[in-house]
């Protein structure tokens, strides 16, 4: 890390690309992040009390709260390709944002 | 000499080695507790996930799942699902902002001797309650394996701990973790392998019998498809369904508090690849997680509830081992067996390494030194010793519960404790401008001792089942609101820290771009 100047971190802050990167953000983090949260949350809610609807058989002996248990695995996979791909973009313009002082 | 003895030992030699590789290029604290930093994205993810899957994952949901079918499952699904968090949340910024450990993050605008006081304390409380149910998982298998007495196996396994620890720091134990992990999947995906084989590969026949499970023949037949086995009214009484609810919040926050996972990230050379780490990690533990089904409903369907009795009790740690004897011999048995072991040994070390780190470098370092490393390498060797007198306690501590005390509790504890005290600071100090020192100090030590002391009052613990006056033995639900609460009330009640808000910037900053993290050491 060789810097000749100490870094203005509050000019960075204050600068429109930094704010729009870090609105950029929470537009898909709040979301995203709460979506997985309901969707993981209803399947203890689910078993637990909607018990004989979570038993129903949809495929063989394979029922509604197996289905939805594998389904969380799917959940997280598909997140976490999403994510990658949008955060691929944050770096651009964190890179941007940063460009002139490193 | 017996097979599962000769595997061990030959596992044991290869990363004895590797520790002696790694001693040889310790210079420095970047590389006794980051690696140097020179850790690559899937290489991470494998220590990550070899972290991750540690006795209690392997040995203990599988057992779980034996015994209580669908509700055991649920484990398995929320141990993956918390990586969301860690990746969404906490990944990124931790590597961005942060150098050796989880209370470098927070001491960045804050007050730092209270803080990474507190924050190292939470750290050694949440290893400790960990390594203690590894240790003990260690001790019953060895025990079974090659039949020395408990007190000896703990012992044992320490000292081996100890070496890869003192020696070989962060290197050897991220290599010693990226081996094991590929083991275990070898020997899950091959255990799955049979499982399906028993069943002619036909996953219909597979599900038929798991929803006629009979134990070998040795039981009536049970819907192991069915949830509410453990967590149900019918079984658990009115407080089951919220228990449940309850574990599965503390498990999905409580991974991104757990301080040995979050340290993982700091020995890649960025937060580019931090995020990728966790994406492989996350890949490997799901597909895991995901094969946890097929052995553990499928060893329902196999084993004779009296092949794991021993004295009268059940011995749920073992299904995986004695599936692995019924389906493929006592080669098979010896192979699973040594990978079991390997994976407990690999995680005490990493639980070593990431509370002497903490010991070392946020209590020694920073809060009675001052930040000022008085001779070139104290830290370290404050490190190693730490190291040393952890491993110490947690084996004076296995030997003192028992071959009988429950590992998953423990788990399930270290959990709760992470969740409620650590996580809660960790949000708050990157997303909250206003957040100050006494917001933290409250946060860590109301979240710790909240969750503690519901444990102790669970069913699980010093009252027992019947007097216990909390009434959920998971106290997730509780405690980590009661760790962000804290954390807001005692920061909205406290005066205001202009120093720090006026640091929130260059916070945000380094947080959000990774300017100024710290990179990589050349070697």
């Amino acid at each position: 890390m060789s810097e000749k100047s100490p870094v203005n971190w509050e000019a960075i802050e204050a600068k429109p690309e930094f704010r729009a990167l870090l609105a950029q953000k929470k537009a898909f983090i709040i979301p995203a992040f709460v979506f997985c949260m309901i969707y993981y949350l209803a399947l203890p809610v689910l078993v637990g009390y909607f018990p004989e609807m979570m038993k129903k058989k949809v495929w063989g002996e394979v029922n509604v709260a197996y289905v939805f248990a594998l389904s969380q695995f799917i959940l997280a996979w598909v997140m976490a390709f999403l994510y990658v791909r949008v955060a691929a973009r944050w770096d651009k313009s964190a890179a941007a944002v940063i460009h002139g002082h490193d | 000499m017996n097979t599962p003895l000769i595997m061990f030992l030959a596992f044991v030699g290869l990363t004895l080695l590797i520790t002696f590789w790694a001693a040889k290029k310790n210079t420095g604290a970047s590389a006794y507790f980051a690696a140097g930093r020179s850790i690559t994205g899937w290489q991470n993810g494998l220590a990550v996930a070899g972290d991750y899957m540690s006795a209690a994952s392997f040995l203990g949901i599988s057992g779980m799942i034996y015994v209580a079918g669908y509700d055991g499952f649920m484990y398995s699904v929320g141990f993956l699902v918390a990586y969301i968090t860690v990746l969404l949340i906490v990944a990124e910024p931790l590597r961005n902002a942060g150098k050796y450990t989880m209370a470098d993050l927070l001491a960045y605008r804050l007050k730092p001797r209270p803080v990474r006081a507190l924050a190292s304390l939470s750290t050694l409380v949440v290893s400790t309650f960990y390594m203690i149910a590894q240790m003990v998982g260690a001790g019953a298998i060895i025990k079974q394996l090659i039949n020395i007495d408990f007190e000896p196996a703990v012992i044992g396994v320490g000292l081996l701990m100890l070496v890869y620890v003192v020696f070989g720091g962060m290197l050897a134990t991220t290599w010693v973790q990226i081996i094991k992990a590929l083991l275990l999947m070898v020997g899950a995906i091959l255990l799955s392998y049979l499982v399906m084989k028993f069943h002619h590969f036909s996953v219909t026949e597979f599900f038929n019998s798991v929803a006629h499970a009979d134990y070998g023949g040795s039981e009536a037949p049970k819907n192991l498809m069915d949830p509410g086995l453990k967590f149900g009214v019918a079984v658990a009484g009115p407080w089951g369904p919220i228990d449940l609810i309850s574990l599965c919040i503390g498990l999905v926050l409580g991974t991104a508090g757990l301080p040995h996972i979050l340290v993982r990230f700091y020995t890649v050379p960025d937060a580019k690849t931090a995020r990728s780490s966790v994406v492989w990690a996350m890949a490997i533990i799901g597909l895991f997680y995901i094969m946890t089904t097929l052995f553990g409903f499928g060893a329902a369907t196999i084993i004779k509830k009296a092949l794991l009795t021993t004295g009268g009790k059940l011995d749920v740690n073992m299904v995986a081992p004695i599936l692995a004897r019924e389906l493929g011999g006592e080669f098979f048995f010896a192979f699973i067996s040594a990978v079991a072991f390997a994976t407990i040994l690999a995680v005490v070390a990493g639980l070593t390494m990431s509370a002497s780190a903490s010991f070392a470098h946020d209590f020694y370092s920073n809060v009675i030194h001052h930040g000022k490393e008085n001779r070139p390498g104290a830290e370290i060797r404050v490190a190693r010793i730490t190291a040393f007198c952890v491993g110490a306690a947690s084996i004076g501590f296995a030997i003192y519960l028992g071959p009988t005390v429950n590992a998953a509790f423990l788990v399930g504890l270290a959990f709760s404790v992470a969740a409620s005290a650590n996580l809660p600071v960790i949000v708050l100090s990157v997303f909250w401008k206003r957040f100050n020192t006494a917001g933290a100090v409250a946060g860590l030590s109301v979240g710790l001792v909240a969750s503690i002391v519901l444990i102790l009052l669970s069913p699980s613990g010093i009252y027992g089942k019947e007097g216990a006056p909390f009434p959920l033995s998971n106290p997730g639900i509780v405690s980590i609101p009661i760790g962000f609460l804290a954390a807001w009330l005692g920061t909205i009640f406290s005066a205001r820290d202009p120093e720090g808000e006026a640091k929130f910037a260059e916070l945000k900053v380094r947080a959000h771009t990774g300017l100024g993290a710290e990179k990589a050491t050349s070697h």
